[in-house]
């Protein structure tokens, strides 16, 4: 069974995420990681290979500074990873990305499946990995929070708001995983030993076949026109509770007209 | 005047709130063509209550095939209708499901996707959208520039207006791919009913956390008096106390609604990032020094189980 796992470096939530000049988010001058959700990926792809046979490649698409993103899925224990590095690909929306990230896939060798997270922590937008499916002509199989995969079939749970499904594909497939899915490792000594002589190698956009005029800024398909930081709260009324603070509480609600 | 798709949400025939305001807000950008996937025997009442909202046309797509797929299915249905009809935007819910449907609609027509979109007005070339980024420290507004701009709303971004269209029937035939019916879905177990309004949709919701220690009991009773949804912090969700479909925050659900009440939260960013863009905030724990404080218009410095019972008292007693 071979796994390739989408990940994707970015702005870490606990820093102070902003943009650039061009309206795009800053991936440089903000401190990046492995996107949480993208952890869950990779663990499931481990356990699928550790339960049988196979190799897991982690691909991911970024600046320089997206190599930790690879390193660290590494240290957890895939075996070798692919960074699509250009400067063509600044400002890349997501069609562009699942473009890029559809070819990468076919020129590792279409895999038996590709696993992603349900979305990034910065963009959360979660439409990649259905675009990726589209793209690739594979079964979309997404949001998964339980995942077996028997034979030349993939079965997930996926749950909604008004029911849990199960959803049923044949291989090859593209799977999407929620952070329901299972409890991600942390990178062991020997693991992070290990990942210093693991392959990666950095492909541009020629080694994809990909033109350069189908990615980008200019080439995106939607724009962000400006952006504006939002004004802090205004500083609230904090009491301590000394026997009335459900009264009181309720008082506020009232007077706010929540009542 | 051009139409505008708008992909309707709705349980066996009964059309959610969320589906109204995308109606409303169609209306602003041409005339709102409902397109309604499911039972044929549910799409009349679904019909009339979309008309009740301006939709001038209902296209029923009824082959079940449609549904019995994940995604992909009603992708390619929304596909053939914007070849057919040429419509000035599509909108659709911004629920995984939504967003996804979004997503391939996008790539088959090269068009401009936006998700999460808090408001949509006529604006540049066709669209501007409003949305709430990096756990709601920014606001963005953006455009689609490519193709019919695809957009998903969240709930809560329009007023539905009732105004009265002609919900003109138009039944859809449809051919999938072969692609389109390769994630079958099995099964699907129905939720049981919290007789609670849904999370994304609420005007108060009420959420607890690892303070609650595992019993959501005050939680509940409070939420109930206010007649409010129910949310969970992922600290809650993770240990097993609530159902991930209730976790709010950044692996969750994003809510915005007038009142967020977070009981024994302490407010990570993981939590903040899913109700920071809520309009009044209010705050139970007994760590003064809980992040969470930070954010509120009012907070009690206690314990939830003193509080939150006799918060419940006198809500009830205000409301008779």
């Amino acid at each position: 069974m071979n796994i390739v796992v989408c990940v994707k470096y970015v702005p870490d939530a606990q820093s102070d995420r902003t943009f650039t000049e061009d309206n795009t988010t800053d991936r440089v001058g903000v401190d990046g990681l492995l996107s949480e959700i993208d952890e869950y990926a990779v663990e499931e792809a481990l356990k699928i290979v550790e339960a049988g046979e196979g190799e897991v490649t982690v691909v991911t698409m970024g600046p320089e500074q997206a190599a930790d993103a690879i390193k660290k899925a590494l240290q957890m224990g895939a075996d070798k990873g692919v960074h699509i590095v250009d400067d063509a690909l600044h400002g890349s929306d997501a069609a562009a990305t699942s473009l890029v990230l559809a070819e990468a896939v076919k020129k590792i060798g279409t895999p038996d499946l590709v696993i992603t997270g349900m979305s990034s922590t910065d963009g959360i937008m979660s439409v990649v990995p259905a675009m990726l499916a589209e793209r690739l002509g594979l079964p979309q199989v997404t949001f998964a929070s339980e995942l077996t995969v028997d034979g030349s079939t993939v079965t997930a749970r996926r749950d909604g708001d008004t029911a849990s499904e199960t959803i049923v594909a044949s291989l090859p497939a593209l799977v999407s995983v929620t952070d329901q899915i299972n409890e991600p490792r942390y990178p062991s000594f020997k693991g992070i030993m290990a990942a210093k002589k693991k392959p990666v190698e950095e492909w541009a956009l020629a080694d994809l076949g990909v033109d350069a005029s189908l990615v980008g800024l200019d080439a995106a398909w939607t724009r962000v026109e400006s952006f504006t930081k939002r004004p802090p709260r205004a500083k609230g009324t904090i009491v301590a509770d000394e026997g009335d603070g459900g009264t009181q509480l309720a008082a506020f609600l009232s007077a706010q007209k929540f009542v | 005047m051009a139409e505008v798709l708008v992909l309707v949400d709705h349980t066996a025939g009964e059309v959610r709130k969320a589906t109204f305001e995308l109606l409303t807000i169609a209306r602003r950008l041409g005339e709102p063509s409902a397109v309604f996937v499911g039972e044929a025997a549910d799409a009349a009442a679904a019909a009339g209550s979309l008309a009740a909202y301006g939709a001038e046309k209902v296209y029923v797509v009824s082959d079940p095939e449609v549904t019995a797929y994940l995604v992909a299915p009603q992708a390619e249905v929304l596909a053939q209708l914007v070849e057919s009809a040429s419509p000035v935007a599509v909108l659709i819910p911004s629920s995984p499901s939504g967003k996804e449907i979004a997503a391939r609609l996008a790539v088959k027509t090269s068009s401009g996707v936006i998700t999460d979109a808090v408001d949509v007005q006529p604006g540049g070339a066709g669209v501007e959208t409003t949305q709430s980024v990096f756990a709601g420290s920014y606001t963005v507004k953006a455009t689609v520039t490519k193709g019919t701009p695809i957009i998903a709303v969240k709930p809560n971004s329009a007023a539905p207006e009732e105004v009265s269209g002609a919900g003109t029937v138009e039944e859809v035939t449809v051919t999938l791919s072969d692609l389109a019916k390769s994630a079958k879905i099995t099964e699907a177990k129905p939720k049981a009913a919290s007789g609670r309004p849904e999370l994304t949709e609420a005007a108060i919701v009420v959420s607890g956390g690892r303070g609650t220690a595992g019993d959501f009991g005050a939680v509940e009773a409070f939420a109930d008096s206010l007649g409010a949804a129910v949310g969970a912090s992922r600290a809650a969700v993770d240990a097993g106390w609530y159902p991930h479909s209730n976790q709010v925050g950044q692996t969750g659900k994003q809510v915005s609604p007038q009142l967020y009440v977070a009981a024994g939260i302490s407010g990570a960013i993981q939590h903040r990032a899913g109700m920071q863009t809520s309009k009044t905030i209010v705050a139970v724990n007994k760590d003064e020094e809980a992040p969470i404080f930070e954010l509120v218009d009012f907070g009690v410095v206690g314990d939830l189980f003193q509080v939150l019972p006799q918060a419940t008292e006198a809500v009830n007693a205000a409301k008779g």
